[in-house]
């Protein structure tokens, strides 16, 4: 019993600050619909700010520079904020919603080298609070003074939000944008300074999220994502744009989180997830969430009309075929670090068009994308590992892993639609991730499945690069063959109108969920051909970040453009070892690019590259 | 209006939203080759009642039987799949793709050959669907994406891809709306050759009472959720009540030649 009542009052104390980071990023959803992947880092910044205010000011100041530290870090954040989003954000508004989201994790890379160079890589202790050095006393132990403090802030807070919510005209309007955007724009109200100025306050109550957090554990690099993740489950389930619905939420959060470890030690990571997933299966807006309101559907991949595909053409097939002899011939020109550069490109770009592929036609947007990779690189790495597998029969399994994926998570996610959705499809993930993390026995958790090669006769860079193209390039052409096939047609009908599309008889759930599973499939292709190329599989395969990446790659080529996916990945993949084989900071160049590309090229490299085209050929025509 | 046996009939249907009654017991016949109206102020109902027959909504009460089975409960496309197809009161196209796309992807659900993944669809019925596009006019289109079209043209766009799939009922929810003047007599006149040489049951709902009197065989009236006047044209007209609820709206001031 008196375990407990400990555990109960310890997730509590968590559940404070968790709300704090939920409420930023709800409100800022709600106003500005923008999925801030850098919300976490945000967080992060506070934390960080917070151990270095307190450390300097606490020593003068006693007591009372603690919580001024505290106070000043979670402003400093709003302001880095305010300027984030003038800077930056402002000018994506217009842009496909995908697009912010990229930029918002460029800015996650941007934040991450910036906060490394600054406090370096250790782990910070956490200043502690001073005065509430004691605690009270309770059956079974000591609750901390501080924790029964963040029990009181926590609702304080709330109850501070609900006032400026209901009672300002601050509030109002931040109501009303979240409910109806379009009415608001109707009032002719400024929509830039309410944008920043949400965005500044959703980012300041992140920021002294972490500053209030980081008493509580450490201060160190990874808490961006590992925030974010939280943020967005606590939001998820709480229901987008709700502050009330994020509180209720990190509730749940906290308590999930202090009785399972308690209960479930060894799949703490996996409840969680687990949690979010039954939410949402029974209440696919979140516990206090409203129906997305009109606009173009998340789920459109582009916000206005995709063009038509333009069929395959017969003139094209001797550029395609010259193509590949071209990459066929590549080993006779470049050295083995360059060909093994080749071939992960050339997976990745197989990885990106798999997204395309649910994204670009099927209209179904996913952050974790990641999960089938991994599927396949894992049954890649345990069938040769423990099964005894050869590379071809191991290799042969692997879409295979990636399909059942894909038809597992796709039946949950085909119900739910827009923003919930991708968070589902993250949360998917996010299982599997923790049970690769988590079930050492089989996965080896954080050591990996280490030395997966190739069969002798492949154990070359160029012979692998020539089975890489012999694989990928017939898959391409397959997803590329399917899109043009009834049904990828009826997949297209189905993104477009789903009214339409179900009033002529088609079944838009039994569509997604085959476009998932076709999806899952191909992209666990990729994974087994990543795995003996690394010849190493880490849970970090089903990451957040190779997500995230997918994402780009599938973004910088284009969403709508079959091409796109080829390009995309050549483009990110060669400037990412280029950069990385320059400086350790290349989080931070990177970053910078790709916020820049989201600056210039809002539809992608092949949108771009048709536009240049088209202004050429009318340049000509004239 | 004539004593054939109905398509589709409807039988104490009802749908409230909140405390409103949208839809409040309503029961009405359609036979084949018949052009049924569904008219009324705004608020009336017409558009939940057609959501409701069509299975984009579920009913509270009632019964929908299309050629004597029961529909209730049934989702949109297998009531598609029964022979019901329908036009929406804002146009429902797949805007990216071209207009004959549009037709051929209701062929092919309708032929079940929807399903291959390496087949090409590009050729796919494209023949027959050509020869729906000119028989609306739309010929010259083919080639457009729907998304490049003007309205008058993507209802005409959806009415051909409502009629791609061979349906015995076609509902139509406002299908003149932004359309030219021109363009709704010829359109309707279309549409009641078509239902009369198939034997298409057609229900419709519209504002423009030209196409109201100059098209429809028979006449529904709701008013707040109700059917208050079911009849031939010329009775409807008269009926008192009718009057009374159209009166200062969009009373029918002209004589259609029905």
């Amino acid at each position: 019993m008196d375990v407990i009542l400990i555990q109960a009052l310890n997730g509590l104390a968590a559940s404070a600050a968790l709300f704090l980071l939920a409420a930023g990023l709800s409100l800022i959803f709600g106003v500005t619909r923008v999925v801030n992947f850098a919300h976490g880092s945000f967080a992060m910044l506070g934390a960080y700010l917070a151990w270095w205010l307190t450390s300097t000011l606490a020593p003068g100041l006693g007591g009372f520079g603690f919580w001024v530290g505290i106070l000043f870090a979670a402003l400093a954040v709003g302001l880095i904020a305010a300027a984030v989003e003038i800077l930056l954000l402002r000018r994506l508004y217009g842009a496909p919603e995908l697009f912010q989201l990229l930029a918002t994790f460029a800015l996650v890379l941007v934040i991450a080298d910036l906060a490394l160079l600054w406090y370096g890589p250790e782990q910070r202790v956490g200043p502690r609070a001073p005065g509430l050095a004691g605690g009270v006393a309770v059956p079974g132990g000591v609750v901390p003074a501080y924790d029964i403090v963040l029990m009181g802030l926590g609702p304080a807070v709330l109850g501070l939000l609900q006032l400026l919510l209901q009672r300002t005209r601050f509030g109002m309007l931040i109501r009303a944008a979240t409910e109806n955007r379009a009415l608001v724009a109707a009032f002719g109200i400024d929509q830039r300074r309410l944008f920043t100025a949400v965005f500044a306050l959703g980012s300041g109550l992140a920021g002294l999220a972490g500053a209030l957090m980081a008493p509580r554990a450490t201060v160190h690099l990874g808490l961006d994502l590992s925030l974010i993740v939280e943020a967005f489950v606590v939001v998820v389930i709480g229901g987008l744009g709700s502050v009330p619905g994020a509180f209720l939420g990190a509730l749940l959060i906290g308590q999930v989180h202090a009785f399972g470890i308690v209960l479930f030690p060894s799949i703490t990571l996996v409840v969680v997830f687990l949690v979010m997933a039954a939410v949402l299966v029974v209440r696919p807006h979140g516990l206090l969430g409203a129906p997305e309101d009109g606009g173009p559907a998340p789920g459109a991949a582009g916000g206005l009309p995709a063009a038509p595909l333009v069929p395959p053409r017969a003139a094209d097939i001797p550029f395609w075929l010259g193509g590949i002899a071209l990459l066929a011939a590549a080993p006779l020109l470049l050295g083995g670090f360059e060909i093994e550069v080749l071939s992960e490109v050339a997976i990745d770009a197989l990885i990106a068009a798999s997204l395309q592929f649910l994204t670009g036609l099927g209209g179904i947007v996913s952050f974790g994308h990641a999960c089938y990779v991994g599927l396949g690189a894992y049954a890649v790495a345990l069938s040769v590992k423990q099964a005894g597998f050869g590379m071809l029969a191991a290799l042969a399994l692997a879409p295979l892993a990636g399909l059942a994926g894909g038809a597992i998570f796709g039946a949950l996610c085909v119900r739910l639609s827009g923003v919930y959705r991708a968070m589902l499809t993250l949360a998917c993930a996010q299982i599997v991730y923790a049970i690769a993390h988590q079930w050492t026995d089989v996965t080896g958790g954080d050591n990996g499945i280490l030395g997966i090669w190739p069969d002798r006769w492949a154990g070359e860079p160029a012979r692998y690069w020539w089975l890489v193209l012999a694989i990928v390039a017939p898959a391409l052409w397959f997803l590329r063959r399917v899109a043009h096939a009834p049904f990828g047609l009826s997949l297209r009908a189905l993104r477009d109108s789903p009214r339409r599309a179900e009033a002529i008889g088609l079944w838009l759930y039994g569509r997604q969920w085959a476009a998932f599973a076709l999806a899952g499939g191909a992209a666990g292709l990729a994974g087994g051909l990543l795995a003996f190329l690394k010849g190493t599989v880490f849970p970090e395969s089903l990451g957040i970040p190779v997500s995230v990446e997918a994402l780009a790659m599938m973004l910088l080529g284009g969403v709508n453009s079959l091409n796109g996916p080829i390009l995309g990945a050549a483009a990110f993949r060669g400037l990412r070892v280029f950069v990385a084989a320059e400086t350790d900071l290349w989080r931070l160049v990177l970053g910078g690019v790709l916020i820049a590309l989201c600056l210039a090229f809002p539809e992608g490299l092949a949108g771009a590259g048709a536009r240049l085209t088209r202004r050429l050929r009318a340049e000509r025509g004239r | 209006m004539s004593g054939a046996v109905p398509l589709l009939s409807a039988e104490g249907l009802a749908k409230a939203f909140g405390g409103v009654r949208a839809v409040d017991r309503v029961s009405f016949a359609l036979a084949p080759g018949e052009m049924l109206a569904l008219i009324g102020p705004n608020g009336a109902g017409k558009t939940t009642c057609f959501n409701l027959v069509s299975g984009q909504m579920r009913a509270d009460a009632g019964t929908v039987r299309l050629g004597g089975v029961a529909l209730d409960g049934l989702p949109a496309r297998r009531i598609a799949r029964l022979g019901l197809a329908r036009t929406f009161q804002i146009a429902a196209v797949c805007a990216s793709l071209t207009v004959a796309e549009n037709i051929q992807i209701a062929l092919m659900a309708h032929a079940g050959l929807a399903v291959s993944l390496v087949a090409q669809a590009r050729r796919r019925l494209r023949a027959e669907a050509d020869a729906l596009l000119g028989r609306l006019g739309l010929a010259a289109l083919a080639e457009m994406p729907c998304g490049a079209l003007a309205y008058g043209d993507v209802k005409r766009v959806e009415l051909a891809a409502a009629l791609a799939t061979a349906p015995r009922i076609l509902l139509m929810d406002e299908p003149t709306a932004g359309m030219a003047p021109a363009e709704r007599g010829a359109l309707m006149a279309h549409i009641r050759t078509e239902a009369k040489a198939a034997g298409l049951g057609v229900l419709f709902t519209e504002h423009d009472m030209d196409a109201v009197f100059g098209h429809a065989d028979r006449v529904l009236v709701m008013d707040r959720g109700r059917l208050i006047a079911d009849g031939p044209p010329e009775a409807v007209r008269t009926d008192a009540r009718v009057r009374a609820v159209y009166l200062g709206e969009d009373e029918p001031t002209q004589p259609g030649a029905a």
